[in-house]
């Protein structure tokens, strides 16, 4: 395996529901290393191109290579390489965050210290006896991010993470992904904090009814449209209207 | 842990914490057999109630040593009214009115109750024979001598145990499996296995593993409560032969529960044909009852159904004293309907709600 293959490479990747397209001839690549950002407004089509680069879903076209594998058909290889937060949390029924996580990491073949060190890190260890349905929103939203990382992944994807997190979770959380990042992981993350891609993120996409308008570094993407944060940019791309 | 002790514990302690489930698929069956076993301790013998109007010469003159025996089968009650004793009989509330008119002795039951007649009959034509018997001094040209095939131990327990332990196994197979599916669809679980790196294999094996440990659990506590002696079930040579069908069993159960599951959107919706398939299937199958009494055609349609062939064997091995060749034919069938029915789940099988 040679370290040169791109983290993710992704080629023209369509995917239709009924008569939405949702997603519209997607490309681009991310480096090994590198903090990804993909934003976009509601429905602009985030969560359908992350699972399909995840291997969750099967493209309509196109096609998607994770550390050099194909992502589809399932492989779990390479599954075992990578690390995901679905947007809506997946747990098992009447399990407390501690047997949660414990599951999750037996599935990777991960002991049981890593993973209550992982609880920990996201300050759940005082949570740990509390079944998944009387956890709050923010605290579900840790505990499913602590069972994305508990192996350790070389390719980590989180779909708006910090969506529903205090200040105090949200800043924790940065600088946990920072470390991660630090020690040579790839993340890619969606977001509809710009402020928060702006100071985690190396490289953002903005997307909009399903296809990427703009790709580049933060600062050089507010420099070239001459405004004055990413939120500008943002808004200069995407418009101002509603999205259905 | 491996991945797949992991998901059975996971599987299990869902399971265990859901009080409801667990009263109604796991203790709820318990409760019938501890009910219905000690409802029908022994009707091997059925006591039969006569109304006797005026003076019956055979029933007067009968010995005491004679009367004595049958007092466990029959209560006499002396009445003068012939009318009254008559309505007694048509109400239920005796099985039958004797009276003797011109040397001819008149016995009136009801048809109402099949067997009551048949053994208020059989015992009239005992009590008259023994009395010809006694005024002729001539012994019987022939003499009938009749036994029932069962073993002399046969007690309703018996049939009891096979039939609730069928049902039984088949609630809770059925439920277990059909609320995995529903609720790790609805709970996304089954979307995060697909990214986790476990096989497909892993998953069922853990669900079959889960839901056999708790079939043979069930085994061990209805034969345990049912051989206590207050209920008195006396296991045949051949008892051990139920583990094998109870497994074959689960998994025919199983893929009803898939097929529901994969159909159904929410618990609820899972739960409620569930019962729609399970509590008439088990009436039918004579898991309460024997279904001898049933029409023609029930009896016919049983035939298709997993719990009929489970309950069947079951009783074959554990009261009838019958081995292999009772339970083979039954094992082979049971993983067939498992294969055809897990077959059509697959087809409509969804991973998300979406
Ligand atoms: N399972 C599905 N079935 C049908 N349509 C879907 C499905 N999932 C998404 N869509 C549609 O596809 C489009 C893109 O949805 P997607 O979830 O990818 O958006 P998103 O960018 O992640 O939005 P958000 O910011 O709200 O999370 C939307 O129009 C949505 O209605
Ligand atoms: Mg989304």
């Amino acid at each position: 395996m040679t370290d040169d293959t791109a983290a993710i490479a992704v080629e023209g990747l369509r995917k239709r529901y009924g008569d939405v397209q949702a997603v519209d001839g997607v490309t681009f690549e991310v480096r090994r290393g590198e903090f990804y950002g993909i934003l976009g407004p509601n429905g602009a089509g985030k969560t359908t191109t992350m699972e399909m680069i995840e291997g969750l879903r099967e493209p309509d076209e196109g096609s998607a290579r994770l550390l050099g594998q194909p992502s589809w058909p399932r492989d779990p290889a390479l599954l075992r390489r990578i690390g995901v937060q679905l947007q809506a949390s997946a747990f098992f029924d009447k399990l407390t965050a501690r047997e949660q996580i414990h599951t999750f990491a037996a599935l990777y073949g991960v002991g049981t210290e890593r993973a209550d060190a992982m609880l920990e890190s996201v300050g759940l260890a005082e949570k740990r006896d509390v079944r998944d349905n009387k956890l709050s929103g923010g605290q579900a939203q840790r505990l499913s991010i602590a069972c994305a990382l508990v192996h350790d992944p070389e390719l980590l994807f989180l779909d708006e993470p910090t969506t529903g997190l205090d200040p105090q979770a949200r800043r924790n959380l940065w600088d946990l992904l920072r470390q991660i990042n630090s020690a040579g992981r790839t993340v890619v993350l969606t977001t509809h904090y710009l402020d928060e891609a702006e100071t985690l993120c190396d490289r953002v996409a903005i997307m909009d009814a399903g296809r990427i308008l703009r790709v580049g570094r933060p600062a050089d993407l507010v420099a070239e449209l001459g405004v004055h944060n990413l939120e500008d940019v943002f808004l200069q791309l995407t418009g101002r209207e509603y999205r259905e | 842990m491996t991945a797949f002790r992991s998901l059975s514990r996971a599987m299990t302690l869902g399971l265990l914490r859901d009080r409801t489930a667990v009263f109604f698929t796991l203790l709820f069956p318990l409760l019938f057999l501890a009910l219905f076993g000690a409802l029908f301790q022994s009707d091997s013998l059925t006591k039969s109630t006569w109304v006797q109007v005026g003076d019956v010469a055979v029933l007067d003159d009968m010995p005491d040593e004679e009367l004595a025996a049958l007092s466990d089968v029959l209560t006499l009650v002396k009445s003068a009214d012939r009318e009254a004793a008559l309505e007694d009989v048509r109400q239920g509330d005796a099985d039958a009115a004797v009276w003797e008119e011109d040397g001819r002795i008149e016995m009136r039951y009801s048809a109402a109750d099949a067997t009551t007649a048949g053994t208020v009959q059989g015992l009239m034509q005992s009590i008259v024979q023994s009395a010809n018997v006694a005024a002729t001094g001539q012994p019987p040209a022939f003499e009938l001598a009749t036994d029932q095939v069962e073993d002399k131990s046969v007690k309703p327990i018996q049939y009891l145990t096979p039939g609730l332990l069928g049902w039984a196994i088949a609630q809770g197979a059925a439920y277990m499996s059909a609320f995995t599916l529903v609720n790790w669809r609805k709970k996304r679980i089954l979307r995060r296995l697909w990214l986790a790196p476990v096989s497909p294999g892993t998953v069922i094996g853990a669900r079959v593993g889960v839901s056999l440990a708790i079939a043979f659990l069930q085994v061990a506590i209805f034969v345990g409560v049912a051989c206590i002696p207050f209920y008195g079930l006396h296991l045949t040579g051949y008892w051990w032969l139920a583990l094998p069908l109870v497994a074959t069993g689960t998994l025919a159960f199983m893929s009803i529960g898939l097929l529901i599951g994969a159909w159904a959107k929410t618990e609820e919706a899972a739960n409620g044909a569930l019962q729609l398939v399970i509590l008439p299937m088990a009436f039918v199958s004579g898991s309460f009852f024997p279904n001898d009494a049933m029409p023609s055609w029930l009896r016919t349609l049983s035939n298709i159904l997993p719990l009929k062939h489970l309950t069947q064997a079951l009783q074959d091995v554990l009261s009838r004293g019958q081995g292999w060749g009772a339970a083979l034919p039954t094992l082979g069938g049971l993983l067939l309907f498992a294969a055809v029915l897990t077959a059509l789940a697959s087809r409509l099988f969804r991973w998300d709600d979406a």
